[in-house]
């Protein structure tokens, strides 16, 4: 299976620990992602927040990319929320609004054809891989990790423009965590905020952001948080207090762990809380 | 600003919400009061207006009070106001274009940090094509003057190795300015 792939920024820097365990799962399960060339950050929220025409058309620019590129599959695919979400919205306004597509084509310089597919590596593992292909490469279940899974905004809002699931209560990362045999809990804040970009300038607030967050993934009876954003993985793992911090993990990760891949000492050790101990005493690590 | 309650009756100008309604295509002029924007907000408890009083202050007209409020800045764009608004207003939408429009105008805000974090993290875009975050962080402390607070994260960060020392360079960067150039440096005349 053959996609084209837009890894994002983040992927070379905080979230290198996803980049390695994507690139031992996506190779495990036969899934070529085929990095489109010359692409630029998609601006993050930043862009948008202070230039809503930038913010379009910096992901556009990737997207006139991807067409160019006909050699490669017409499914992006993208591994970061954020990037997936500031794709998707650019698509959005050039599919459906056709002044705001005029004055983008103008700006980047391109005619939009509408042919490329913005996907999330998420959605089209669970979609087109499924629960079959997936749950017979699990060498060990999860059964003994209790997980909450952590969605936050990006990924899931605005729903009109994600296109993903309910809001108010996905499902994917819990189906799949649950074909990987693990314990998943049920919780209330799977697409609560994380505080984002406040952590670098509002840190105190962020921290009080992800303490009541983790009060209750514990409360669920969580022994870790599992995600697929960048921002929300740092912000988790970064800003917990107090002495018993919980591991946040990426979902690849643990794909990894319950397909027993090899090399995870050096996706652990990019961890700030060290998910090492918690993984030995279940006995998943040694 | 003096924002003072008066026993005038409050004369209400259709003219700024109508703006908005041109430029963004959100209804504001639907929002009820409901405040279920606002029970949902992560930060509404650090904004000086929280969501839903935006709505009723762009109902007054009241554009210098939301242009130099904190509320725009405070605002993180997580949706969550618009996923659950029963009148499908996207407050976030409207916050992107009260935060472009106060920049414009080169408005006094009493959240420069996060303001300049925005323009720096586009600035370094217009640099590099990617970003950078060790110049980013390098750009940001520097013209924030926020030496000390949260240094310890990014040198975390730093001795985890996930912050690599050298940019790496789009190939097409001249593209990239040519996008900033027809969008952000018009707007902001270049400086911002
Ligand atoms: S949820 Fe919608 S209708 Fe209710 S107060 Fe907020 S903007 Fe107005
Ligand atoms: S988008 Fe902004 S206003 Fe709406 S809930 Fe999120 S932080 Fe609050």
């Amino acid at each position: 299976m053959k996609f084209s792939y837009y890894p994002g920024c983040t992927v070379h820097s905080t979230a290198i620990e996803y980049a390695r365990s994507i690139d031992a799962v996506v190779a495990a399960l036969g899934v070529e992602l085929a990095e489109i060339e010359d692409w630029n950050c998609c601006g993050a929220a930043a862009a948008h927040s202070i230039h809503r025409k930038l913010g379009l058309a910096l992901p556009a620019r990737n997207i006139s990319q991807a067409q160019k590129q006909t050699h490669l599959s017409p499914d992006l695919v993208t591994s970061c929320p954020g990037c997936f979400n500031a794709l998707k919205r650019a698509d959005y306004a050039l599919r459906n609004d056709e002044e705001t597509r005029k004055e983008i084509e103008e700006t980047v310089g391109f005619a939009y054809n509408g042919e490329v597919r913005i996907r999330s590596l998420m959605e089209v593992l669970t979609h087109e891989l499924g629960e079959e292909v997936l749950s017979a490469k699990v060498k060990r279940p999860l059964d003994r990790l209790k997980l909450v899974c952590y969605y936050g905004c990006a990924l899931v809002r605005p729903h009109a423009v994600t296109g993903l699931e309910n809001p108010e209560n996905p499902m994917m990362m819990d189906n799949l965590m649950k074909w990987m045999g693990a314990d998943v809990r049920d919780w209330s804040y799977k697409t609560e905020c994380c505080g984002a970009d406040l952590a670098l300038t509002h840190g105190d607030m962020v921290q009080k952001i992800v303490g009541r967050l983790i009060d209750h993934a514990r409360e669920a009876g969580a022994e870790a948080v599992v995600t697929s954003c960048g921002l929300c993985q740092a912000n988790l793992d970064m800003r917990q207090t107090g002495t018993d911090p919980l591991p946040v993990f990426y979902f690849t990760e643990l794909m990894g762990v319950a397909m027993d891949l090899p090399n995870r000492k050096g996706w652990w050790s990019k961890h700030i809380v060290n998910p090492g101990p918690l993984l030995a005493r279940l006995g998943y690590e040694s | 600003m003096d924002y003072q309650l008066t026993n005038q009756p409050v004369r209400q100008d259709p003219s700024f919400a109508n703006e908005i309604i041109e430029a963004t295509g959100v209804r504001v002029d639907r929002c009820y009061q409901c405040m279920t924007c606002t029970l949902g907000c992560p930060v509404a408890d650090a904004m000086d207006f929280p969501p839903n009083q935006v709505m009723r202050l762009i109902d007054l007209g009241a554009e210098e009070i939301l242009l130099s409020s904190r509320t725009i800045w405070m605002c993180v764009t997580c949706e969550t106001c618009f996923a659950r608004c029963p009148n499908q207003i996207d407050t976030a939408a409207v916050m992107d274009y009260l935060r472009e429009k106060a920049t414009a105008k080169g408005i006094a805000v009493p959240e420069e940090r996060i303001q300049l974090l925005h323009q720096v993290f586009a600035e370094n875009i217009k640099s590099f094509g990617k970003v950078h975050e060790a110049t980013m962080l390098m750009a940001y402390k520097l013209k924030s003057k926020d030496f000390f607070s949260d240094m310890g994260i990014g040198l975390k960060l730093f001795l985890k190795g996930k912050i690599p020392l050298f940019p790496s360079k789009v190939k097409g960067l001249d593209e990239v300015k040519r996008i900033f150039e027809k969008t952000y440096d018009q707007t902001f005349g270049g400086k911002s």
